[in-house]
């Protein structure tokens, strides 16, 4: 899941840097995601992975890193192997 | 009502109200109605009781500002923006030894705090800055070309934004806490606006230095979003509507006016009042149930983080600050000519001029725009009532 959450973020113009150089744990905003790309990347996940994240997890926490983003997919019942 | 309230009251109708006039015409700062608040010890009560304030809770500095809108819209701003700084090092300067002292300096010298996060050249985004704190040896210096510091010469301590080092990108930012001998302060653009005069918002090139724990640790953006935003729009929604309800009550006393003139016929301006008060209404409520909604927030800082929560404050703002700016309007076509005119007590022209800030500052037109990109992540409230 987490090699997949990369690859769309690699794929994307949000970030400064490449994802591929990412850990898990290090933090997208100050990488360069703006609020506007949030949206942009909460909606490539919801198609990527068929789900729709619920108001709860709609806050700046859960797209901070890979790693947060991992685990609201996993809240929402995406299987740890989903590729 | 509270005994701040009470207290509150009495200085904008005894001091504020009197000299709300004479510091519009000369765009002065409201030093009576300030030093009245400072006597009054009203800058520190939502310093909590452990760091020897009052404990004051949002709620209570809503319902001031709301009573100082309808006495000196000026006063009652300087007194919104100063309350905002306070919630901010209140709530996320907790677990820092000198922030903890610097609450305890602000209630016994009934220190006033004035905001510096607008810096030219970020195009008036203050989720991004160009200048930064550069560390060293446990100390902190930071340059900062403010396009807009309100009061700054009458405050006595500073919350500056800059990015987090001078290697860290526009948005990772902190805020940071400077008194009034940590910096200096050259005035750039002076402050000759429509309304809001009194709030003498010109622009600086600052220069502040002091200890590296004057940073506070949070990163401004969770500050930004738990706190300064949320208090803000409830603050400031607070005074708009003072402002309006005063305005209002020159309208309801022209109206009576005419009625005990006439006895058998209903005044012309009864159906646009009516009309008014109905507008008045609807955003008294919202105000009431967006701090209802801030305060249940406040318990968990999941629910404060939400982008539902972040749009509902927003809304507020912008719901208010149109509100507000008609319902001084009606109160203008209300009174008519005697609204009109600067020599009559029916006159509305400060209010007139005073709210229009409302839809100004942090501009309506961005937020919308700002909320409008955020649709396509927005969801609609099936269980609202449940």
């Amino acid at each position: 899941m987490q090699t997949r959450i990369r690859t769309l973020l690699s794929e994307s113009e949000w970030l400064k840097v490449n994802a591929k150089t990412l850990t898990n744990d290090a933090d997208l905003y100050a990488v360069g995601l703006t609020s506007h790309a949030t949206i942009e990347l909460m909606l490539a996940l919801e198609e990527a992975f068929d789900i729709e994240f619920p108001d709860r997890l709609l806050r700046r926490g859960t797209f901070s890193s890979i790693g947060t983003i991992a685990e609201a997919l996993a809240e929402i019942g995406v299987q740890q192997d989903a590729a | 009502m509270s005994s701040w309230l009470t207290a509150a009251r009495a200085v904008g109708v005894a001091v504020a109200a009197r000299h709300a006039a004479d510091v519009d015409r000369h765009a002065r700062f409201p030093q009576e109605a300030l030093a009245a608040l400072k006597e009054q010890k009203l800058l520190g009560i939502m310093v909590p009781q452990s760091e020897g304030g009052g404990g004051a809770s949002i709620s209570d500095i809503v319902a001031i500002c709301y009573a100082l809108g309808q006495s000196c819209a000026s006063t009652a701003m300087i007194y919104a923006m100063h309350q905002i700084q306070v919630s901010c090092v209140v709530r996320h300067g907790v677990r820092s030894a000198w922030h903890r002292a610097f609450l305890k300096r602000l209630v016994g010298e009934q220190l006033l705090l004035a905001s510096a996060t607008s810096e030219a050249g970020i195009g008036g985004d203050v989720r991004s800055s160009l200048c930064a704190v550069e560390e060293h040896a446990g100390r902190f210096s930071l340059a900062k070309e403010a396009t807009v510091i309100s009061y700054a010469d009458d405050a006595d301590a500073l919350l500056v934004t800059a990015r987090r080092t001078p290697q860290s990108t526009g948005s990772d930012q902190v805020i940071v806490v400077v008194p009034r001998d940590g910096y200096s302060l050259e005035r750039q653009q002076p402050w000759d606006a429509l309304g809001m005069r009194g709030t003498c918002s010109h622009g600086y090139r600052l220069a502040a230095r002091g200890e590296s724990a004057q940073v506070i640790a949070v990163p401004y953006a969770d500050v930004q979003a738990y706190t300064m935003l949320p208090t803000s729009h409830l603050v400031w929604s607070a005074l708009w509507l003072g402002i309006a309800s005063d305005a209002l009550a020159k309208a309801r006393a022209f109206v009576r006016a005419e009625a005990k003139l006439k006895p058998k016929v209903t005044p012309t301006g009864s159906l646009r009042l009516t009309q008014a008060s109905i507008l008045m209404q609807a955003a008294k409520s919202t105000l009431a149930a967006s701090l209802r909604q801030y305060e249940t927030a406040l318990t968990s800082e999941d629910k404060l983080a939400t982008l539902a929560f972040a749009v509902a404050m927003n809304n507020l703002k912008v719901g208010t600050s149109q509100t507000a700016v008609r319902v001084v309007g009606e109160a203008l076509q209300i009174c008519g000519l005697a609204g009109y005119r600067n020599d009559s007590p029916f006159c509305v022209a400060q209010h007139l001029r005073d709210v229009h800030s409302a839809t100004i500052m942090v501009n309506n037109d961005r937020i919308l725009a700002n909320t409008a990109s955020l649709q396509p992540a927005l969801r609609e409230d099936p269980d609202f009532l449940a």
